[in-house]
């Protein structure tokens, strides 16, 4: 098996962290397994987290996958994980103040004006304005990717509105219904105040003409949306009104939202819905999922919304490139996370490697997301890297590319028993008035033999993350 | 509350109670068409239903003949109509979904649990599904919902929205059901008071479920009179008109204490109640108790326009 790091063993030998997770596995009956396996669905569906996904027909009320063989994190580890993740999401919030303010990294040459500026999500409506607490990016999830005991990779940074946290705490929730005694016998870290912290954080950006106690609402497209079950998991653990575009409306100089008691004044929007949504008269005309005046209110200090208009001009794949360069030259400090090696197409040195490399690299539209338009090349077709090839041809400035990582792995229940498949990490990094980081995230798996695809879209599951106490 | 999550909890409740009344009138038509005919063949029983569910010019646009096969697809499974149990549960399931914060677990399971239900009944061969299995089964997942919203959910506003929504819809469905009996039952002046008669209104009190209560509350004979007194006077029959027109009242009172102000809706459900106080059954028989029932319908759907203007339509000032 070897060419893959296995994160439960070492040099041969089973890893501290996984050794009771050994004895667990090895004194399972086979039946016990399917038994709890399917007991674990059965869970899952009753309480109703299931997952659309765009485009493919088929059951709506599809459930991700869930894998029962936890994901472990030794304390030292997560130690530093978690220094390398909260210095990126300051770095990534003092770039975007920077950007939508005076400009400092670009005058100072370090990163191309170009690739902010003309930005399709550089947001000229919110240029000069500074959010409260200067935050743009309120929940900062950071993709990682390990491939050795001590080296991890950022894959991609997702500023504006990262989802998938309600797997991170439902998978935790089902783990300790199911196995009482996995967490009598291992001290593991708990996740469960993430919906108490986010509420906190959002709280603590409430605007300038708040008063008292700041009124925080969820918005969502609404419930054909495939993260609805998120959505609405939130508002209910964190005590906040669940609201779509329809439920508020703008008066004098703020947002309200429609009560059975008449109108009330809403403080803080945690929006899930792009920004070209949120405001039909600033944005898309067409919008029907937004409200109309809505950046008004914001940008005259009546309202917060989060995570900021204008934040997807950090997490674009293009200016990712950049992001140790902003650890340098905000914080002044080393980045603690490394990026991938990435080549963008738009240098034309780059495109012509990429070009002859195409079988090895794995190539990526700029704006894409979901695992959907990249292209793995190891894994694919002839045809299917020729057709890429043109695709990047006719506009190399959407396409970056970086070198087929070898993604570690971790025990998987599967059919034939337990085998090892590749897997990636998801934390959810808050930024308020503090940061802060629960112990945790969402690790995503690839439950196809061999692929590196983790998107829940393309037969990607889940598991439960665990990081255990020093 | 929002205005959109009140709306859909006093939907969900209106669709539970809705579906529930299909499968009533199910039972019911199942439990006449056992009878000996009154008319011409049992056509007239199953016609007087669909009257009663106010879709007879839907069903026979779809399936013309009015024999109960085609009865139990268009108020079981007929998703084309919109107070089949399938697309009550369903609707009430997609309401839920939507104010799935509002709800409690139980609640939510309950309802969740219907819905996975009816799936496996849609997809079980219609042979083997008798219209007993599916009457009862409805009743079960719809006392199922009912329960859980009693035993767990909050006493606040919501709450009283899901049991306007109930008593509202119950008050309507009521008055329906009996009504069936004007369609049906009367055919010819000469019935009145004689066994067949009898029969066939014992037979509604067994779909409205209180039938042995009815005994306990009046017994003797079973009379027009004594019937109409119980499912329109009488405050110990949980299905009354005025049980219903008086959880209203309750509920209605509850949100404008609440809520610190009165409403139009309010004052509607008052005189409602008012009047159903002050009457009886001769007076009702005397204006005609089809006509009586016709006007009951009209002011309860009336009373569900205030209701909706007055908290749920989300411009209330």
């Amino acid at each position: 098996m070897s060419e893959f790091f296995n994160e439960m063993f070492e040099a041969g030998a089973v890893r501290p962290a996984y050794a009771r997770l050994q004895d667990w596995l090895a004194t399972m009956p086979q039946e016990l397994r399917s038994l709890k396996q399917a007991e674990a669905e059965a869970l899952f569906r009753r309480i109703g987290i299931t997952f659309a996904v765009y485009g493919e027909g088929g059951d709506p009320d599809r459930l991700i996958p869930f894998d029962m063989f936890p994901r472990v994190f030794s304390g030292l580890e997560w130690h530093r994980l978690e220094r390398g993740i909260k210095q990126r999401a300051r770095a990534l919030n003092a770039f975007l103040a920077d950007v939508y303010g005076r400009g400092e990294i670009i005058r100072a040459g370090r990163i191309p004006a170009r690739l902010v500026y003309g930005n399709e999500a550089y947001e000229r409506a919110v240029a000069g304005f500074l959010p409260p607490k200067g935050v743009f990016s309120h929940i900062v999830g950071v993709d990682l990717v390990r491939t050795g005991p001590d080296q991890f990779y950022v894959l991609e940074d997702n500023c504006r509105t990262p989802s998938g946290v309600s797997y991170m705490l439902e998978n935790r929730e089902i783990m300790m219904r199911m196995f009482p005694e996995l967490f009598r016998e291992n001290r593991i870290e708990p996740v469960e105040n993430y919906p108490a912290l986010l509420r906190r954080t959002l709280a603590s950006v409430a605007p300038r003409k708040c008063e008292g106690e700041p009124c925080v609402v969820i918005l969502t497209p609404g419930h054909f949306n495939s993260a609805y079950y998120e959505h609405s998991f939130l508002a209910d653990l964190m005590g906040v009104e669940l609201v779509e575009g329809q439920d508020l409306f703008v008066e004098g100089e703020f947002v309200w939202m429609r009560t059975t008691e008449g109108p009330r004044r809403v403080d803080v929007i945690y929006r899930r819905i792009d920004d070209a949504f949120i405001d039909p008269l600033c944005f898309r005309p067409d919008s029907m999922l937004g409200v109309a005046g809505l950046m008004d209110v914001y940008r005259s200090g009546g309202v917060s919304i989060a995570s900021a208009p204008g934040a997807g001009v950090a997490d674009d794949k293009a200016v990712y490139t950049f992001v140790p360069e902003m650890v340098r030259f905000y914080l002044g400090e080393e980045p603690i996370l490394e990026n991938v090696p990435t080549w963008q197409c738009a240098r034309p040195d780059d495109l012509k490697y990429v070009l002859e490399q195409l079988g090895e690299l794995v190539v990526k539209e700029v704006h894409g997301s979901g695992g959907y338009g990249m292209l793995v090349g190891p894994k694919s077709t002839a045809e299917q890297i020729e057709n890429f090839r043109a695709r990047v041809l006719a506009d190399p400035h959407n396409y970056i590319a970086q070198p087929t990582l070898a993604l570690s792995t971790v025990p998987t229940f599967v059919e034939e028993g337990i085998a090892p498949r590749h897997v990636d990490l998801r934390p959810y990094c808050l930024v308020g008035e503090r940061i802060e980081l629960v112990p945790g995230g969402l690790t995503r798996v690839a439950l196809r033999d061999g692929s590196l695809v983790v998107n829940s879209s393309q037969g990607g599951g889940v598991k439960d993350t665990w990081v255990l106490a020093q | 509350m929002l205005s959109r999550t009140a709306d859909n909890l006093y939907w969900l409740a209106r669709s539970m109670e809705r579906a529930e009344t299909a499968a009533r009138l199910l039972e019911v038509g199942g439990r006449i068409a056992l009878l000996p005919s009154a008319g011409q063949g049992n056509r007239t029983e199953w016609d007087a239903l669909l009257m009663a569910a106010g879709t007879s010019d839907a069903f026979a646009q779809k399936y013309g003949e009015a024999v109960q096969r085609n009865i139990e697809s268009h108020l079981f499974f007929d998703r084309d109509n919109p107070s089949s149990v399938a697309s009550c549960l369903t609707q009430a399931r997609e309401n839920g979904r939507i104010v799935r914060t509002a709800l409690t677990t139980q609640v939510w399971d309950a309802l969740n649990t219907a819905f996975q239900e009816l799936g496996q009944l849609e997809r079980t061969p219609r042979s083997e599904l008798t219209l007993s299995r599916l009457t009862d089964w409805t009743m079960r997942a719809t006392a199922l919902v009912k329960g859980a919203i009693d035993a767990t959910q909050l006493r606040n506003d919501g709450y009283d929205f899901l049991n306007i929504g109930y008593h509202l819809e119950r008050a309507d469905n009521t008055a329906r059901l009996l009504d069936v009996k004007y369609y049906v039952l009367l055919p010819r002046i000469d019935f009145v008071g004689s066994g067949l008669d009898n029969y066939q209104w014992t037979t509604l009190l067994r779909a409205l479920s209180v039938h042995r209560a009815f005994h306990w509350a009046y017994g003797g004979d079973v009379t027009a009179a004594k019937i109409a007194d119980f499912l329109i006077l009488n405050r110990q029959c949980p299905r009354a008109l005025i049980t219903c027109v008086e959880g209203l009242n309750h509920h209605l009172d509850r949100l404008a204490r609440g809520y610190g102000r009165s409403t139009d809706a309010q004052s509607a459900a008052r005189r409602m109640l008012g009047e159903l106080a002050e009457t009886d059954v001769e007076a009702i028989f005397d204006e005609g108790l089809h006509e009586f029932l016709t006007r009951f319908i009209r002011e309860v759907s009336a009373l569900g326009m205030q209701v909706s203007d007055c908290y749920l339509s989300g411009d209330v000032r």
